[in-house]
């Protein structure tokens, strides 16, 4: 048998245990093949493709900082009267569980900073989620084969949103209050069996006494313990399925192009999880988030204005606010379907379904049933662009409609004109949106189109003899006896558009305050648009 | 079908010649993995490698003072709550976002200096690795349909052997209902199962079994009276039981209305109110929000959460927003003692609607029929008795 590692210098220390180390293990597990596969996985690289990472690191920290959490908080509504160090709130009675969330800001050292931690992760969270998605569907990275962890990540999403529901819900102080009341009403505007699952959830009439321990145990259980193995699913696939990569120099339809996991991806990936981790610690620190003191235990009679949920739930809180006095009545004699039932509870299914279907829906009308291991630049795809684009527009105008009491006040028009854009702003904007997009995937189409065949404008005008000015091109590619360029077909990957992208300006020296002595770098000569420059006449076109 | 060629594995003689980056590439070509470009980012011991190394160096020396910063301030600090007016305020103030961005910096620059150990240090790379496309190769697909197939036709599950395949299927319909219906079973409760009394038929303004009607009672507990209010003011009110202050559905808005103000009231709501004092539910019948901003002009409350407005000179019908019911109206009057009680409950569901909330019928008991009691005499506004305590 040989050894797994040939050491070159036999000196002591590491070099002479690992090896042995190895030898042991791998006499007991065999995993030689299987580790040395994992090392040599390929992953290509783009900006872009962080996001997704952004939302898994940020989701360890939420676990981290939610377990140290639950050695402090007491999910109980069992009253009690305050009587900790926060001066105005001594001698209100209130629940455990409000009462311990107020002692981990105030009383445990560091919890505030703990607490903090665990709002903005959450935040950060979801906010990576959406993006990562917004990547993932105007990149066509859902295509055939992947459909399956597109309908993983929107699961994610909702998981996480009724996760973040949850967790607000917690404290129960006014505000988490007044959101489980929306809850509450939203439940049982369900036609046929809204009651019977309101009293399911709730364990009778709203609020009860029990739904604060239910949400508990569904806050740090259940819920997260699916959406890590839903996390494990979907981290998995991308392993086994192999990460898409943009078009570019080499990529095919068939291999992957980048770094493998040792010597590069690793660490990128491991310090990329520090730096998550480091700016999430940070903004928690500087940015106050949910001061629970300030308003008092919940208290259905009070509200305080301006309430605002968090984030990812204001398109849902937009739509209500939007959606017209319109009910069913007298339904079967004298059953009925309350307003609030269409935004809340349809929309948001309906919306949900749309989403999760997407790529069936796509299937269906290109007939496209290829596997595809290359994106799409969203430029390329001016319908789907568009419909995604015309999803934001809804999106927001409902995000914003979630806030108008906020705008109206700040812009200091009527509340009720407000109501009325977003009525007609929810119909208008996407549509208006999907139109411009449109337009524009076709723009940034032929500009593309016309550098390549007539090459990059230099800027340089000239007047021919015969008195006609016109502009100096950069051909990309060979020119013909003429010094015309001939035309280069699109390959789907992203085109120069700027002479100085050719390298024309060369590169900038290190060094801030004076140049630095960058001698014994070895160039792997990586300019490929360099490439194309050289040796190239400026030529008339 | 497999794309990668195969490479040939050399043999231990073989590998006994080959260098350790020979070695390792080797490792990479097995796993379909090719190195178009590899290698040291800097020739050994150059001005640039130096550079390198010093410019990662330093992020790992940042992160090490900023835990340094952290563990002082966390241990040194006088981190007690301090109140907004106290001079100390700014020590208390201060504390959550120092741990923060000390504790955040040595995180941050832990991962800068790691990520750039990929960026400086670690090995030039551009790796090309083939990707398995398409199904599995062929001869896998069919053994294992195979194998599947002929399982089943084994154990005749695929064709005869009915009673053994009804029979499983009942097992398993049977085992997973029981599996749906244990943990669901212990949470269904039937919401109406006090029929007419059913929670979302009654409020704690229901007079008591023996008559005794509903005192309003302000946050505190105190009693209110009519002389209380000023004209045109507005004043949130309780039932006085025990629990009234917070009990969901109860909240109820007390308005004085201007005698001149034309008021309409919904039908055979007449004389609900109480000369010019009207009260409403305070919880919103869109989704259940206390209504809270009183526009005494106009006669509107306004409902924060979704701005639905209601018109309380016109039996608080909803004028705009989302809200589609009316806030029901309390009926009142005064007791001898001169206090505002509540002559019966509400006569229709509060707060938000559900299924069953239009008519108030369900098959297990309706909303209660109010009968239309004899309103009690009791002395008109203005000539209210003096309080005898
Ligand atoms: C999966 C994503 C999760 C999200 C989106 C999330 C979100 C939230 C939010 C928004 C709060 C309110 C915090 C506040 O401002 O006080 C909260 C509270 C809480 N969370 Fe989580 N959480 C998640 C996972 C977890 C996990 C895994 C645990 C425990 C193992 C946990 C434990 C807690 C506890 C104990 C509280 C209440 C303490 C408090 O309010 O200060 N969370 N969560
Ligand atoms: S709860 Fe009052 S408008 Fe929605």
């Amino acid at each position: 048998m040989s050894r797994l590692t040939t050491s070159t210098k036999s000196s002591g220390g590491l070099a002479a245990v690992l090896p042995k180390a190895a030898n042991e293990a791998d006499e007991r597990y065999r995993a030689a093949p299987g580790l040395r596969a994992a090392m040599n996985k390929v992953f290509p690289s783009h900006w872009s493709f962080m996001l997704g990472e952004v939302a898994l690191y940020s989701f360890i920290v939420v676990l981290l900082s939610g377990v140290y959490l639950t050695l402090f908080f007491d999910p109980s509504m069992g009253e009690t009267v305050y009587q900790g160090v926060y001066t105005p709130l001594r001698g209100v009675p209130m629940s455990h569980a409000y009462e311990s969330t107020i002692n981990i800001s105030m009383e445990v050292r560091g919890g505030l900073l703990i607490r903090q931690i665990h709002h903005w992760a959450a935040l950060i969270f979801i906010a990576g989620m959406m993006l990562h998605m917004m990547r993932v569907f105007f990149t066509g990275a859902f295509r055939k084969p992947r459909e399956l962890n597109w309908v993983l990540g929107v699961l994610l999403l909702v998981l996480a949103m009724a996760e973040g529901f949850l967790g607000y819900s917690l404290p129960d102080d006014l505000l988490s209050g007044t959101g489980l009341r929306a809850v509450s009403a939203f439940v049982l505007s369900i036609p046929v069996i809204g009651t019977w699952m309101h009293w399911a959830v709730f364990g009778g009439d709203y609020p009860g006494t029990i739904i604060v321990p239910r949400f508990y145990s569904l806050h740090v259980l259940v819920i997260p313990g699916i959406i890590l193995a839903v996390v494990g699913l979907h981290v998995a696939l991308v392993w086994f399925q192999k990460h898409t990569q943009f078009p570019g120099p080499r990529k095919t339809e068939n291999n992957v192009i980048g770094v493998r996991v040792l010597p590069s991806f690793a660490s990128k990936g491991g310090g990329f999880f520090a730096v998550v981790f480091g700016v999430i610690v940070m903004i928690s620190g500087i940015f106050q988030i949910n001061p629970v003191w300030n308003l008092g235990p919940y208290n259905p009679s009070q509200v305080s204005a301006g309430v605002q949920p968090d984030f990812y739930m204001g398109f849902l809180d937009g739509m209500v606010r939007v959606w017209p006095d319109w009910e069913m009545r007298n339904l079967f004699g004298h059953y009925m379907i309350p307003a609030v039932f269409f935004p809340s509870i349809l929309a948001a299914t309906l919306l949900m379904i749309l989403v999760i279907s997407y790529p069936a829906i796509e299937r269906r009308f290109t007939k496209d049933n290829a596997s595809h291991n290359l994106l799409q630049r969203p430029r390329d795809v001016p319908v789907r662009t568009s419909l995604g684009v015309a999803f934001l527009a809804f999106y927001v105008i409902n995000l914003i409609n979630g806030a108008n009491d906020l705008f109206a006040l700040k812009l200091d028009v009527s509340l009720n004109v407000m109501t009325w854009i977003g009525r007609i702003g929810s119909i208008v904007f996407p549509v208006l949106a999907y139109m411009v997009t449109y337009r524009l995937c076709l723009g940034f189409q032929h500009h593309d189109r016309d550098v390549l065949e007539h090459g990059i404008e230099t800027g340089i005008v000239r007047r021919s003899p015969t008195g006609e000015f016109y502009e100096v091109h950069q051909p990309l590619g060979d020119v013909d006896e003429h010094g015309h360029a001939i035309p280069l077909a699109y390959q789907g990957a992203s085109v120069p558009k700027h002479i100085n992208e050719l390298g024309a300006a060369g590169r900038a020296v290190p060094g801030v305050w004076s140049p630095k002595d960058t001698s014994g770098t070895i160039d792997y000569g990586h300019e490929e648009s360099a490439e194309l420059s050289t040796g190239r006449e400026l030529t008339r076109d | 079908m497999s794309t990668v060629d195969k490479t040939a594995i050399p043999t231990g003689d073989e590998m006994a010649g080959m260098t350790q980056e020979e070695l390792a590439r080797l490792g990479a070509r097995l796993d379909g993995v090719e190195l178009v470009e590899y290698g040291p980012r800097f020739e050994a011991d150059s001005p640039a490698e130096k550079r390198a190394e010093r410019q990662v160096a330093k992020w790992f020396l940042l992160s090490a003072a900023s835990a340094l910063a952290f563990i002082l301030i966390f241990v040194m600090w006088p981190a007690g709550y301090q109140d907004p007016f106290s001079s100390r305020q700014w020590i208390y103030a201060l504390f959550t976002p120092l741990l923060g961005i000390t504790l955040g910096a040595a995180i941050l620059c832990l991962g800068i200096g790691v990520m750039s150990i990929a960026r400086r240090i670690a090995p030039h790379e551009v790796a090309v690795q083939q990707r398995h496309v398409g199904p599995s190769a062929d001869h896998d697909r069919r053994t294992l349909g195979a194998e599947l197939m002929d399982t089943l036709d084994k154990t005749g599950l695929k064709t005869r052997r009915g009673v053994l395949k009804t029979s499983l299927l009942l097992a398993g319909g049977g085992l997973a209902s029981a599996a749906v219906l244990a943990p669901i079973g212990g949470l269904i409760k039937n919401p109406w199962a006090q029929g007419k009394d059913s929670e979302l038929w009654v409020t704690p303004w229901k007079p008591a079994a023996d008559g005794t009607l509903v005192r309003l009672t302000m946050q505190d507990g105190s009693f209110v009276r009519p002389e209380d209010l000023a004209t045109g003011s507005i004043m949130t009110v309780f039932p006085g039981v025990p629990g009234g202050a917070t009990a969901s559905d109860a909240a109820v808005m007390l308005f004085r209305l201007r005698s001149n103000e034309p008021i309409r009231v919904r039908t055979g709501q007449d004389g609900f109110n109480y000369g010019d004092f009207f009260a409403f539910s305070k919880i919103c019948t869109h989704v259940g929000c206390p209504v809270s901003l009183y526009e005494d002009q106009t006669g509107r409350v306004l409902c924060p959460c979704h701005q639905s407005q209601f018109d309380i000179h016109d039996g608080a019908k909803p004028v705009f927003g989302p809200a589609t019911r009316p806030l029901p109206q309390l009926p009142i009057s005064v007791d001898q003692h001169g206090y505002f009680v509540a002559v019966h409950d509400f006569i229709e569901p509060v707060g938000p609607g559900f299924w069953e909330s239009f008519q108030g019928s369900t098959p297990w008991g309706s909303h209660p029929e109010v009968q239309p009691q004899p309103k009690p005499v009791f002395p008109p506004f203005g000539q209210l008795p003096k309080e005898n305590s």
